[in-house]
């Protein structure tokens, strides 16, 4: 396998570890998650959930291994930001919810070798 | 509660303003906002702030941090706000106590590993802190010797991040070595005992150090016109406290206190090239507005070399200070008033090939040259310089003399005696130099004596002199009956200082 599939595979499941964790998390504060990993051409949504008041907050999930190129939350700009709201306006267009409250969350993800991870959640980050 | 606060304090100016750091950590996506209002130097803090405090194994908030300096509306500017922030920061976290943040001043830039790097400004800023009720600074150490001149404040100098935050956690602080305070030496590489003959001009410099006269030298090349200038500040007394503190606030904002120990009683030298600027000459700039050579020469001298090669309107935008003794610079940030009482001494060539002196048989310039190349001194400018002195070549008998001339010691000697009757003499006064005397007092109270006044009186008649020329040479003649002792200018007083100030174009 070449370097560069190397480092993809891994860290594709680095991130998918990360997102699974993300989601027992919200779950745990009780938030029904409703869609994972919605895809169209200009991005991707990590988690969609359902908060208990009904609020739907989607929620991108950055997982590092290591702080050496800055902290997880650090990743995402404002440019960044403002993709993932296109995207929730997106998701809600098609699912016939537009109006429907909702908010942006951030969760950045501390994997050390051992399988130990943290995790920092930041809500409604716009 | 993620807020803290921490004191510093803004320049423009000698004028400070405390300045409150306050810092919000709030939840967010990692973010560093500074707010007030801050120059370049001040927003790229936030990566030395964030080094410093990580390379101290400090922890850096991943979140969203709001650093506030207010008042929000005066503009800051410069990198003596690192330290108050990394302390409003830490405070923040509250990783240090809060409760004594509101009682001390800090300043100081941090470098990448934490330490405090010494900064500008930082006595009048001291000053400014202590104005508003402040009793403690930490300083950087390479600012202690200029911050200890603040005797009145309690100044703790630090040199790393950490032993800082050592002492605001725990109270202890490194034992601090006895300052070494840089004696006051004698500089004896300058006297006007190295000066050959040139007694003219001698007992005009003397002159001019008793009353505070300007000066101006005219002589070909190679007469000691350079040479007399750069003894006059070794004969004028030593500063009093309140003036070296003056002086050396107006030195500390260029950062000029390495060159010239703050505790320095000296007179300053100051001697600008004949290509500078206005700005450079009183002072501006747009981001912070700092002194120009005539306020860095207060207290002390000014010397101009080739005064006539200067650009047009530089001579003559020293006539407002020359004046009032201060300056007023205003630009879009603010309107800021530097000190600058100073001694002026002017040099001339007589020429531009500067050989027309004394017969001018060598000199080669034409009579029109020589006419407009002295014509560059203006005629507002001249009248302000009572002292107009021809320096000539040297003899061969005057550079054969085998002893030497005086030293400045013992010049010194004479015009701190004559300066103390000068005192004296306006206790009751407002002014205490005799070039200060107003022209009121000199027609009632100090009138020289009559026969002084009648001769004064017929050069007016014949149009020799003006009515400001006259109120000038009784100025002079003060200075000069306060070397010889006289208690009032005689006649051959008032002849002298008429001398001087015509000399130069007999």
């Amino acid at each position: 396998m070449a370097l560069h599939e190397k480092l993809r595979s891994k860290n594709k499941i680095v991130g998918e570890f990360g997102e699974n964790a993300v989601a027992d998390f919200v779950r745990a504060q009780g938030t029904t998650v409703v869609d994972r990993n919605w895809r169209i051409n200009e991005g991707e949504i990590d988690i969609v959930g359902r908060l208990a008041d009904g609020t739907i907050a989607f929620i991108e999930v950055k997982t590092r291994t290591s702080t050496a190129f800055g902290h997880p939350l650090e990743a995402i700009n404002s440019q960044k930001a403002h993709r993932l709201q296109r995207l929730a306006l997106a998701w809600l267009a098609t699912h016939q919810s537009l109006g429907h409250p909702y908010r942006i969350d951030c969760a950045g993800v501390l994997l050390d070798a051992k399988g130990k991870f943290t995790i920092e959640y930041r809500e409604n980050i716009l | 509660m993620s807020l803290g606060q921490s004191l510093s304090v803004a320049l423009l100016g000698l004028d400070g303003q405390l300045v409150t750091v306050e810092v919000d950590i709030a939840d967010g996506l990692p973010a560093y906002v500074l707010l007030g209002l801050p120059d370049a130097a001040l927003t790229e803090s936030r990566d030395r702030v964030r080094s410093a405090m990580v390379n101290c194994s400090e922890n850096w908030p991943n979140r969203k941090v709001t650093v506030s300096l207010s008042p929000a509306w005066l503009p800051k500017s410069g990198s003596s706000f690192d330290l108050p922030i990394a302390i409003a920061l830490l405070a923040a976290q509250q990783v240090i106590p809060q409760d004594r943040s509101l009682e001390v001043a800090y300043l100081g830039e941090l470098s990448l590993d934490g330490h405090i790097r010494g900064v500008r400004g930082v006595l009048p800023s001291l000053i400014a802190a202590y104005k508003s009720g402040i009793r403690t600074a930490v300083v950087p150490m390479a600012n202690r010797v200029e911050a200890q001149l603040m005797s009145e404040m309690t100044i703790i100098p630090m040199q790393h991040l950490r032993s800082l935050l050592r002492w605001l956690r725990t109270g202890e602080r490194e034992e601090l070595q006895e300052l070494d305070l840089p004696s006051e030496t004698e500089d004896d590489s300058c006297d006007f005992s190295d000066l050959a003959g040139q007694d003219q001009a001698r007992f005009a410099a003397e002159v001019a150090a008793v009353g505070g006269h300007h000066l101006l030298l005219m002589g070909p090349p190679g007469a000691g016109k350079t040479m007399i200038a750069q003894r006059l500040p070794g004969i004028l007394p030593a500063l009093t406290r309140e003036e070296s503190l003056e002086v050396a606030a107006i030195h500390s904002i260029v950062g000029g206190l390495s060159t010239r120990s703050p505790l320095s009683g000296h007179a300053p030298f100051v001697a600008p090239h004949h290509s500078a600027t206005r700005v450079a000459m009183v002072g501006g700039g747009s981001h912070s507005i700092r002194p120009g050579a005539c306020s860095l020469a207060h207290c002390g001298v000014l010397f101009i070399d080739e005064a006539p090669e200067c650009d047009s309107g530089v001579l003559d935008s020293l006539r407002q200070p020359l004046e009032s003794g201060v300056i007023t610079i205003s630009r879009a940030i603010g309107s800021v008033s530097y000190p600058a009482r100073f001694l002026l001494v002017l040099a001339a060539n007589p020429c531009p090939c500067g050989k027309f002196t004394g017969r001018g048989r060598n000199c080669t310039c034409t009579s029109q040259q020589v006419r407009r190349s002295l014509a560059k001194l203006s005629g507002p400018l001249m009248d302000r310089i009572d002292l107009r002195v021809q320096v000539n070549a040297l003899s061969r008998v005057e550079l054969n003399r085998s002893e030497l001339g005086e030293t400045s010691a013992t010049i010194r000697r004479r015009v701190v005696a004559a300066r103390d009757t000068a005192a004296h003499r306006f206790l009751l006064d407002t002014w205490t130099l005799n070039s200060e005397i107003p022209s009121r007092a000199l027609r009632t109270t100090y009138q020289p004596e009559r026969a002084a006044m009648n001769f004064l009186h017929s050069e007016l008649d014949r149009e020799r002199i003006t009515a400001r020329g006259l109120h000038k040479v009784m100025r002079t003649a003060w200075s000069i009956a306060d070397l010889e002792g006289h208690l009032r200018p005689s006649l051959e007083d008032t002849q002298l200082a008429y001398a001087l100030r015509e000399g130069a174009f007999a």
